[in-house]
C-alpha cells in the first residue's frame, strides 16, 4: 500500500468501519511509514478536540423570544383549523 | 422515576395539537441548533435567526414529517439548509439554488497530501482546558469551504452517521465521505501547524503513482 492509497482510506480506518483485510494492510503500511503514522493520529487528536468543545451557550433571551414566537405561530395555524 | 418521553412520542402529540410536546422538543433541540447555526455563521443575530426559521419551519411542516429520518436529523437538515441560504446571501447569490450549493462538484480532484507533518506538543485533554483553543478551532473551521464545514459539523460534532449526513443535506453517502476526508486533512493540516512541534516535523514521503 502506498501513502496515496492510505489516504483515500483514512475515513474508514479512522471510523473503524475499515475492511478487516484491507485494514492490516493500512497497519501494515503505517508500521514502515512513520509520516502516516503521524497523520493519522493528528486527524484522531482533531476529531477528538472537535468533539469534546462545549456547544454555543443558546442566550436565555433568545430561548424566551423563540418559544413566544413559536406560540403564536401555533395559535395562527391551529385555530384555522 | 418518570422516563423522559422519546423523540417520536413528543412528535405524535404535537401533532394531536400539543404544544407543550412541541415547546418539549424545542428545548430539547434548540442548543444543538442554535450551535450548529453559530458555528456555521459564527455571528450572534444570524444565528439565532437561523434557528428560529428552522423551529417555526419545523412547526408548519410537521404534518409532513413522517419519521423516515429521526427528528433529530430532520431539523438539523432544515437547519443546515436555512444556515446556507444566509451564507449564501452574504455571498449575494441568493438567486443560485440550494441545490447546487449541496450539489456534487469538484469533488472529483485528487485528495491534498498532508504537508506540515509532525507530533502535537499537548494532548488533547490539555488543549481543551486552554481559552485559546476555541478560537483556534473555529478559526481553522472558518477556513473550509461551506459544503466541506457543514459535513465535518454534522459528522464529527453533531455526531450523524455518514447515512444520516447523507440524508439531511440530500448528498450520496460517496460524496459525504469525499467531503468529509477534505474537511478532515484540511483541518488537521491547520491545527498541526499550530499545535505541532516543529522539532519534530516529518518530511511527507509523497509516493506519487506516476
Amino acid at each position: 500500500m502506498k501513502c496515496e492509497e492510505m489516504l483515500a482510506m483514512l475515513n474508514e480506518y479512522v471510523d473503524g468501519t475499515i475492511d478487516p483485510a484491507i485494514c492490516d494492510e493500512f497497519e501494515q503500511h503505517m508500521a514502515g511509514c512513520n509520516p502516516c503514522q503521524v497523520v493519522v493520529d493528528n486527524i484522531r487528536k482533531t476529531i477528538t478536540l472537535y468533539k469534546a468543545g462545549q456547544p454555543y451557550e443558546l442566550p436565555l433571551k433568545f430561548h424566551e423570544r423563540l418559544h413566544g414566537v413559536l406560540r403564536e405561530k401555533w395559535k395562527e395555524t391551529h385555530k384555522s383549523k | 422515576m418518570t422516563l423522559k418521553p422519546s423523540d417520536a412520542e413528543l412528535v405524535a402529540r404535537a401533532k394531536l395539537g400539543d404544544l407543550a410536546a412541541f415547546e418539549a422538543l424545542t428545548s430539547r433541540y434548540e442548543q444543538r441548533v442554535y450551535s450548529l447555526a453559530m458555528r456555521m455563521l459564527r455571528q450572534e443575530q444570524d444565528a439565532e435567526d437561523v434557528t428560529q426559521q428552522t423551529f417555526l419551519s419545523a412547526l408548519e411542516n410537521l404534518n409532513g414529517f413522517r419519521g423516515e429520518a429521526s427528528f433529530s436529523t430532520w431539523l438539523l437538515r432544515i437547519a443546515a439548509h436555512a444556515a446556507l441560504k444566509v451564507i449564501r446571501k452574504r455571498k449575494g447569490l441568493d438567486t443560485v439554488s440550494l441545490e447546487e450549493a449541496t450539489e456534487s462538484q469538484d469533488e472529483n480532484g485528487a485528495i491534498p497530501h498532508p504537508e506540515y507533518i509532525a507530533d502535537w506538543r499537548q494532548s488533547p485533554e490539555e488543549l481543551v482546558q486552554r481559552n485559546e483553543t476555541r478560537r483556534l478551532l473555529d478559526g481553522a473551521l472558518a477556513q473550509l469551504d461551506e459544503k466541506h464545514r457543514l459535513v465535518f459539523l454534522l459528522r464529527d460534532v453533531e455526531g450523524l452517521s455518514v447515512k444520516e449526513t447523507a440524508e439531511a443535506l440530500g448528498l450520496s453517502e460517496a460524496n459525504v465521505k469525499v467531503r468529509l476526508l477534505r474537511a478532515r486533512l484540511q483541518l488537521r493540516e491547520q491545527l498541526t501547524r499550530t499545535l505541532g512541534n516543529p522539532e519534530r516535523r516529518l518530511i511527507p514521503t509523497h509516493n506519487h503513482p506516476h
